[in-house]
């Protein structure tokens, strides 16, 4: 069964129980499951419910519903303090909810997990502002956010295989750092560190990318081409990007959410959404 | 520039000019035990005092490499370490107690009119369990601390005072007459290790031996440490932390590993350090001991595996000339040392060598 991709089709994801697990895929026209361990039969591979967080009784976020599908690019606004950031924060573990339900596919229960866990089963996340590791240059960054195994040991005897140097040489290629591959990341500008850490994402391969505010501080230049880069991923990955920029929202999004004083407050197109009186009312605050 | 996963000075002054030195120093250090053994009219002969003096030193540049492991590389600022160092060397000389009194009880026990040893002393007569304590106290200990501090995501200034509360902790704990380890006096007047006299000249060359060989073995080790992945782990988690999680690894395994490594060196130079003195009591868990240690780091330049062993080296070297010199400046000195170095010199005299070399 063939069922175009819609943005409805993403946000209410039929139930039919008679699918196999990655199925949903081909369902909307990738033709490959998605990774192992990872069940979205469903076409989500991130549901929030209900969610609810708060701080010293200031609610952060107040009954968040969100779906995320297989493959989605997903653009998510909002005013200052309307909870963007601590919306990925319940999602990689780093907040827990006091209501609510948060899953990752159909099967991993976000809040019974750890952060590291939720990093290993397939979520990456790019902070707002851009984390590298300083000491170490472009490369060994990348070297230690590949997909591989993270424990003590492993890390201990850890070998770099031939595979393993070409895919860093690759994602290296992608980001245009393979000239500064040897220089401590310290060094890089701020547009380049921002691709770096996009890059450790894309050697982390997760299944789910989670981008704060990727392309601030970039050039016009450089936040174009993030635009391309990131519509390329969607597709083989899912992102959901927080961003202000609307003019990067706009190049990349067919999907946009609003979130205000912790919910959504909108959904749609980003021409929707800007048309919605509502969001209007939240922007300009008549 | 940072690059603390690289031997910073063998990069800048050139692998050969770090191998020959470094090579020059090794054969000093093997050539010392030998020269001690000539007679003692020869020109060349190096006195006891010497040897005991720079065998010491060498058990301190242990502690240093082994404090720099976690401090330079980790990023976890123990003020703690003396601890570890005297449970080893605690464990050590309740060995070298035991060959003392032979089948009586050690004399201090006899004083406290004890008359049977505590059951924590069961086993240390034999020379083996008496070296898997040395291992096995300090490991656990660092173990147990480190899974609730790490569990508990203690770091940054906050560790460092619990260190420093554990070790001030352990030094009230065996000042007791009651804990069974000496009480204020601790250990001292031993005879023999294995048979051999403690005071004769091939023992103290074997012993001071076995000191190079365990820095030798130290230094390899934090070498391939620093070189493996694992080494660029520590360093990233040292730098950020949240950062690292994100990418999938945890923590917690990480620092535990490191530290518990590190404590069991800081053991092992405890034990080679107590037969060599002479004398190990709670004085060498005293607070002041273990920020000392990591004065000589911060002088030798952290993250760096040559900076700590040269920091422990000279502020050593220099407080054995100055406390005869001139004894009541001597902690004058040391913060005043320890200002400069922060101050002027945040990477260390290797630091200022690389700066050097690079002119």
């Amino acid at each position: 069964m063939r069922i175009t991709a819609t943005a409805e089709f993403m946000l209410e994801p039929a139930f039919d129980p008679n699918k196999d697990a990655g199925s949903s895929r081909d369902a909307i026209g990738l033709g490959q499951a998605a990774g192992t361990g990872l069940n979205t039969r469903h076409g989500t591979i991130l549901t929030l419910e209900d969610i609810s967080v708060s701080f010293d009784g200031f609610k952060a976020l107040n009954n968040l519903n969100l779906y995320i599908g297989v493959g989605e690019l997903r653009c998510i606004i909002g005013p200052n303090g309307a909870g963007k950031t601590t919306m990925m924060d319940v999602i990689t573990g780093k907040t827990r909810p006091s209501e609510g339900q948060a899953w990752f596919g159909e099967t991993l229960d976000l809040q019974q997990m750890s952060e590291v866990q939720i990093a290993q089963s397939g979520i990456g996340r790019k902070f707002q502002k851009p984390t590298v590791f300083e000491a170490l240059s472009v490369f060994e960054n990348l070297e230690l956010a590949q997909k591989t195994d993270k424990s003590v040991w492993a890390s201990l005897r850890a070998r770099l295989t031939g595979e393993q140097r070409d895919r860093i040489a690759e994602v290296l290629e992608t980001i245009r750092l393979s000239t500064s591959a040897r220089r401590p990341a310290g060094l890089l500008s701020h547009g380049q560190k921002q691709f770096l850490e996009i890059g450790m994402l894309l050697v982390q391969d997760p299944q789910l990318l989670l981008l704060d505010e990727p392309v601030a501080g970039m050039t016009d230049a450089e936040t174009e081409f993030t635009a391309e880069l990131f519509k390329s991923l969607a597709g083989k990955h899912s992102l959901m990007v927080v961003e202000h920029d609307m003019g990067f929202v706009g190049s990349i999004a067919d999907h946009v959410t609003v979130l205000h004083q912790g919910s959504v407050l909108a959904q749609g197109s980003l021409a929707q959404v800007q048309a919605d009186e509502r969001v209007i009312e939240v922007y300009l605050g008549r | 520039m940072n690059q603390p996963l690289l031997l910073t000075a063998t990069q800048k002054a050139g692998p050969a000019v770090t191998a020959t030195v470094g090579g020059l120093v090794l054969l000093v250090l093997l050539a010392l035990p030998l020269l001690s053994l000539l007679p003692a009219d020869s020109p060349f002969q190096v006195s006891a005092y010497t040897l005991t003096l720079t065998g010491k030193i060498l058990c301190y540049a242990i502690v240093a490499l082994a404090l720099d492991l976690v401090w330079g590389y980790a990023g976890l600022l123990s003020l703690g370490h003396g601890l570890f160092f005297a449970l080893g060397g605690y464990a050590m000389g309740m060995y070298l107690m035991r060959q003392a009194s032979g089948d009586e009880l050690p004399a201090f026990m006899t004083f406290l009119s004890w008359t049977e040893l505590p059951w924590y002393w069961t086993g240390t007569e034999h020379f083996w369990w008496a070296m898997c304590l040395v291992v096995l106290a300090p490991g656990l200990l660092a173990l147990v601390f480190g899974f609730f501090a790490f569990r508990s995501r203690i770091k940054g200034v906050y560790f460092s005072i619990m260190t420093q509360a554990l070790t001030f902790a352990g030094m009230l704990l065996f000042f007791r007459n009651e804990t069974g380890f000496g009480g204020n006096n601790g250990f001292t007047n031993f005879r023999s290790i294995l048979g051999f006299g403690i005071t004769e000249p091939g023992t103290r060359a074997a012993l001071f031996f076995a000191t190079v060989m365990l820095l030798v073995a130290s230094l390899f080790l934090g070498w391939r440490l620093a070189r493996s992945k694992f080494g660029r782990v520590l360093t990233a988690l040292r730098d950020a932390e949240n950062r690292l999680m994100f990418c999938g690894y945890d923590p917690r395994g990480f620092k535990l590993f490191v530290w518990v490594l590190s404590a069991v060196l800081c053991g092992l130079a405890g034990a080679l350090y107590v037969p060599q003195v002479g004398i190990i009591n709670p004085g060498e868990m005293s607070p002041t001991n273990s920020i000392e240690a990591a004065v000589w780091v911060a002088l030798g330049g952290r993250g760096t595996l040559i900076g700590p062993l040269l920091g422990a080296g000279v502020v050593n070297g220099m407080k054995s000339w100055f406390t005869v010199a001139f004894p009541e400046y001597w902690l004058f000195f040391l913060g005043a040392l320890f200002i400069v170095v922060t101050l002027y010199l945040p990477k260390g005299v290797i630091g200022l060598l690389k700066k050097r070399g690079e002119q």
